[in-house]
């Protein structure tokens, strides 16, 4: 077997000499992420902002529920998808089972209680702060929710960076629905997994390295949004203290 | 002169059973078209809660309140929410939200920072203003929706003395320029409720013990008599 040093050195060649198989996982599993992330902020921003400042009946059990499927393990995701994409199930007919589309729902579908649960405490709290001077000046519950959503934009930028850092930090979803397929499917993790169980451990490491990077960047990001937030009100920011791991 | 506020009986409670707090308690009260009436008390007797439930934004949990809906209503809190916007988008936004186009809300918003003296930072973040200057930028947008009545809740009291005295001014002068406007303020500056207002309400635990024309209010012989723990918390302040 390689040694650590050797297959270090070697990964390193592979990030830096930009690998073609390399880069093509790393694409991959960026261009998955990029869409699940999208298509979960879409709904979970609009749904969380609503949840924050609306009140009705089996509000609390809602909640509960939102935030049971915080915990839900990504393979159970990725059983969930697999079993609505499979050929007798209701979304068979799809043909999306093994493909970057059914990757991009798995993700999707465990990140959307993410956004919606973090965006709906971020919008509650603005909304017993803010949310009846707005009231005051004529804004129901949707349109209120909508504007107080906008102006916390930075607190769900981090929500939206802690999104995608869970999505493409993931394995279990779409190992399950994507198949790890060569030149397909493939993404850092499934490869990661695949690769380290086959003993070649410098791709493995290689795209290991390339992932810390991009937590390492998003980490980054969301401490310079916290920055210009701090630098715009000339405050102690309130944002949200979220630290990604892979 | 019909009422623009006419409580009943009004009372606001909050949670239930032995967790109850009652914040106001048969509660009756008429103000009329013009009048500049203030709010005063110890913390916590209901001054806010009061101001809320004429705006319309608590129900009374028991009792009735009429209010006259003809007459268009703005609110001015302590502590002004100004979104992260510029300070003339955040003025836009109240009359964008009463159904102004934003074209039309931008210019009428130009207008009203104008009249509060605010028009050479009406392109400047909402939130880098200062205290008094936020609060400039809340009265402006209070008084672009043309309100005939102005309710204002403490709205000095988070701000320096020079703040206090120009915020004052201000709203000394959106009085004075139309005099049918009705004014609900609540006050802990007993200088500044001899200054603006026409009569005085004070409250004490949710309840209204004392109910004056300001001049009579103000006369300690006449309220010691009639009203001593008025006559206390006056003199208190005073000391």
């Amino acid at each position: 077997m390689t040694s650590f040093t050797d297959s270090a050195a070697m990964a390193l060649h592979l990030i830096f000499s930009l690998d073609p198989g390399l880069m093509a996982i790393v694409a991959r599993s960026l261009w998955v992420s990029v869409c699940a992330t999208a298509i979960a902020c879409a709904l979970g921003l609009v749904l969380g902002a609503v949840l924050g400042v609306a009140r009705f009946a089996g509000r609390g059990a809602l909640l509960a529920l939102l935030n049971t499927f915080l915990a839900v393990p990504s393979v159970v995701v990725g059983l969930v998808v697999y079993l609505l994409l499979s050929r007798s199930g209701p979304l068979g007919f799809l043909g999306w089972l093994f493909s970057f589309k059914a990757m991009v729902l798995a993700q999707a579908l465990l990140v959307l209680p993410v956004v919606t649960a973090l965006t709906r405490q971020v919008v509650e709290d603005a909304e017993g702060l803010h949310g009846e001077q707005l009231q005051s000046l004529g804004a129901r519950a949707l349109l209120r929710s909508l504007l107080l959503a906008w102006d916390e934009r930075y607190a769900l930028l981090t929500v939206l960076l802690a999104a995608f850092g869970r999505a493409i930090s993931e394995v279990g979803a779409v190992m399950i629905v994507g198949g790890n397929i060569d030149g397909f499917t493939r993404v850092m993790t499934t490869a990661i997994a695949l690769e380290t169980s086959k003993g070649d451990l410098p791709l493995a490491l290689g795209l290991g390295l390339v992932l810390l990077l991009m937590v390492l960047l998003l980490n980054a990001a969301l401490s310079l949004l916290r920055r210009r937030r701090e630098q715009e009100e000339g405050v102690a920011t309130a944002l949200p203290r979220l630290e990604l791991s892979v | 002169m019909s009422p623009v506020f006419a409580l009943d009986q009004a009372a606001i409670c909050f949670g239930t059973g032995a967790r109850t707090l009652h914040a106001l308690s048969e509660l009756s009260l008429q103000i009329v078209q013009g009048e500049r009436v203030a709010l005063i008390g110890a913390n916590g007797c209901g001054k806010s809660t009061l101001l809320r439930l004429l705006h319309g934004l608590l129900r009374p949990s028991s009792g009735v309140l009429r209010r006259d809906e003809s007459l268009g209503q703005a609110m001015v809190f302590q502590r002004p929410y100004l979104m992260r916007t510029t300070a003339q988008n955040n003025v836009a936004l109240g009359l964008w939200l009463r159904g102004k186009p934003w074209s039309k809300a931008c210019l009428l918003a130009q207008d009203a920072l104008l009249s509060v003296g605010m028009a050479e930072h009406a392109l400047r973040p909402a939130r880098k203003l200062s205290g008094g200057q936020q609060q400039r930028v809340a009265l402006a947008r209070a008084w672009a929706l043309q309100p005939r009545v102005l309710l204002l809740d403490e709205p000095t009291s988070s701000l320096d003395p020079h703040a206090k005295r120009e915020v004052e001014a201000l709203i000394q002068h959106i009085a004075l320029h139309d005099p049918a406007m009705t004014l609900v303020f609540a006050s802990h500056n007993l200088g500044q409720v001899k200054r603006l207002a026409s009569r005085v309400v004070y409250l004490e635990q949710g309840r209204v013990l004392a109910d004056l024309p300001v001049q009579e209010f103000f006369a300690s012989g006449a309220l010691a008599s009639r009203y001593p723990q008025a006559h206390s918390f006056v003199k208190g302040d005073l000391v």
